[in-house]
């Protein structure tokens, strides 16, 4: 990289100028990412902290998907769950959404209700008892020992435990007992959380009109997640896209405006490899510059924003699109490097066109 | 023996037809001396340095340099022929914008893989040599067009060529500067026993040439030196 660094330096307006978008194209996608695995966060954490491999949905119509609020296991499809070979851990879980209350406060819970045996919540909940997720005790203004309302039915917090959130709610673990209405058969479940062995589970699901999938495959199942983390994504992929392109555009014209060089280069001795290697050497320096520094002002700012939004901080939502900007803009740049090869040094020569 | 051209025919296309820019043309440049190669603009003169720099490959006839033919060559061979063998000095100084003069050389020097250490004494012995050791450290618009062109000379010296080949070296500079460059070819080509091949349009250049070479038309033939 003799002559690609010198050039970083000599070119600094230029180049600065490319950093900056690089910058800023990577703050904003990190930040993207940071704000999409929050709110994912939010939506889903208390399905992918279940402790089970696969749920078991009741079988959808043939032209709908699974669904967390249309699912309706009924006790005796759980009870022949129960009895499938292979299956090591059956648990029902019936939730929905409902309103909280404790004296003035309310607030929106996802009611995750459970046998009293079960071992699905952090802490056991026995019949007139609710294990309420952090964020929920703090919206309510209780502790442990207090009382509150989960969907009209008075229960004391029997422990105030984990982060976990389902479809932007907290979560309240009560007992099957204490469900509020929904319209279901009260030993209904909506779900059964269960953990494979050497179950044959297409076997299952035929015999007993279900429909089992793994957890990561049960979130689309929530109506909110699909469709949020959908948009999300298509924004965070439009912004790699734009990058790669506005990088590509970059270099192609920078390469362009150095072709007299690239003749000279070439006549007196340069191939064709040295010279991609310079400028691929180039754009992987400026590339780490302008990420690196988008990166870390993103996770700066991630930080502060994670005290007031839903906000995962980590090396997959800072590292991970960092790097994925780095190997796009290189792409981006790889399209320039067509133009080196074609760069004829006999026009290095001036006078002979 | 050092670089002849035998027979050298190129042409360019030229519309329907082509344009013959070399018609069979033989010249010979041997170590230590100066080949003076006048003649017309649009002569084909320019055209005879690229051949011989295996910028461009001719039609037919020959391009020896110590008597391998330099016209089968692939991209790649000829790439290197012009790093370690052939010293080129283009019309109009061509120097890279971002490196100062010494850089100008010691890249030369990285692109033969050479060792950086070496390579910058080698290059300051250079510039010294051609009078510019004092603007070593500067980039080339800091620098006159005769200073520049004397960066592009010590360039094409830097790997050591044999074979230097120079290209209306003057024709940016007025006469007194012109006149500097000319003896410091000539000093060059005896001093490093370099062969030589210079094109000109300017016949008072002649007096300092051992050959003379006239094109006209795409035809060379010799004259007798000044
Ligand atoms: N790349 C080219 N394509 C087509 N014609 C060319 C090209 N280079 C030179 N010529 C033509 O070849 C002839 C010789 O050109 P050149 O070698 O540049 O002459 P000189 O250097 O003596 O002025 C001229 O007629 C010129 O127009
Ligand atoms: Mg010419």
């Amino acid at each position: 990289m003799f002559v690609a660094l010198r050039d970083l330096k000599f070119a600094k307006g230029r180049f600065a100028l490319m950093g900056t978008v690089v910058t800023l194209i990577t703050l904003l996608v990190v930040l993207l990412s940071g704000l999409t695995a929050g709110l994912g966060r939010e939506n889903i954490s208390a399905i992918t902290d279940l402790d089970a491999d696969h749920l078991v949905f009741a079988a959808p119509a043939a032209d709908q998907d699974i669904s967390f609020s249309d699912s309706v296991i009924p006790a005796q499809t759980q009870a022949d769950w129960a009895d499938v070979a292979g299956v090591a851990a059956v648990e029902p879980l019936a939730l929905g959404m409902t309103r909280a209350e404790s004296g003035a406060r309310t607030t929106g819970v996802a009611f995750f209700a459970v046998d009293e045996a079960s071992a699905l919540p952090p802490v056991a909940v026995r019949s007139g008892e609710v294990v309420l997720a952090e964020q929920a005790a703090e919206d309510l203004g209780v502790a442990a020992g207090g009382t509150v309302t989960v969907g009209g039915v008075e229960l004391e917090v029997a422990a105030v435990a984990g982060s976990d959130s389902y479809s932007h709610a907290p979560v309240a673990w009560i007992s099957d007992a204490d469900r509020p209405m929904t319209g279901t058969a009260p030993d209904a479940a909506t779900v059964l959380a269960i953990r494979v062995g050497t179950a044959d589970l297409a076997a299952a699901d035929a015999a007993l009109g279900t429909e089992t999938v793994t957890v990561a495959d049960s979130l689309n199942a929530i109506g909110s997640y699909s469709s949020e983390n959908g948009s999300l994504q298509l924004m965070r992929g439009l912004l790699l896209a734009i990058s790669a392109l506005v990088i590509g555009a970059f270099f192609t014209v920078w390469t362009v405006q150095r072709s007299p060089e690239i003749a000279i280069l070439k006549a007196v001795g340069a191939s064709t490899g040295y010279l991609v290697r310079d400028a691929v050497g180039q754009a992987f320096v400026l590339l780490l510059f302008g990420t690196g520094l988008g990166a870390a002002l993103a996770a700066g700012l991630g930080a502060v924003a994670a005290t007031v939004v839903p906000f995962v901080l980590g090396p997959a939502t800072v590292l991970l699109p960092a790097a994925l900007l780095v190997v796009l803009g290189l792409v981006g740049a790889a399209a320039s490097l067509r133009r080196i090869a074609t760069v004829d040094p006999l026009t290095a020569l001036g006078a002979a066109r | 023996m050092t670089m002849h051209l035998n027979d050298v025919t190129l042409t360019y296309p030229d519309g329907d037809g082509r344009l013959t820019a070399l018609d069979h043309v033989t010249l010979h440049a041997e170590p230590g001396e100066l080949t003076a190669v006048v003649g017309p603009s649009g002569s084909g003169k320019s055209s005879l340095l690229a051949v011989a720099a295996t910028l461009i490959t001719p039609d037919s006839g020959q391009v020896l340099l110590d008597g391998t033919d330099l016209v089968g060559l692939n991209r790649k061979q000829r790439t290197r022929v012009r790093r370690d063998r052939i010293g080129i000095v283009f019309q109009s100084a061509n120097l890279l914008a971002s490196l100062t003069a010494l850089e100008q050389l010691t890249v030369m020097a990285h692109l033969a893989g050479e060792a950086p250490t070496a390579a910058g004494e080698r290059a300051l012995e250079l510039l010294d040599a051609v009078g510019l050791g004092a603007q070593a450290g500067r980039r080339p618009h800091q620098l006159s067009g005769g200073q520049r062109q004397r960066v592009t000379i010590a360039r094409g010296l830097m790997n050591e060529p044999s074979v230097l080949l120079v290209d209306e070296p003057t024709s940016a500079l007025d006469s007194e500067r012109g006149a500097a460059i000319l003896d410091l070819l000539r000093r060059l080509t005896t001093e490093r026993g370099l062969a030589t091949v210079m094109v000109t349009h300017d016949r008072d250049h002649l007096a300092h040439a051992d050959r003379v070479v006239e094109i006209v038309d795409g035809r060379a033939h010799a004259l007798a030196p000044a």
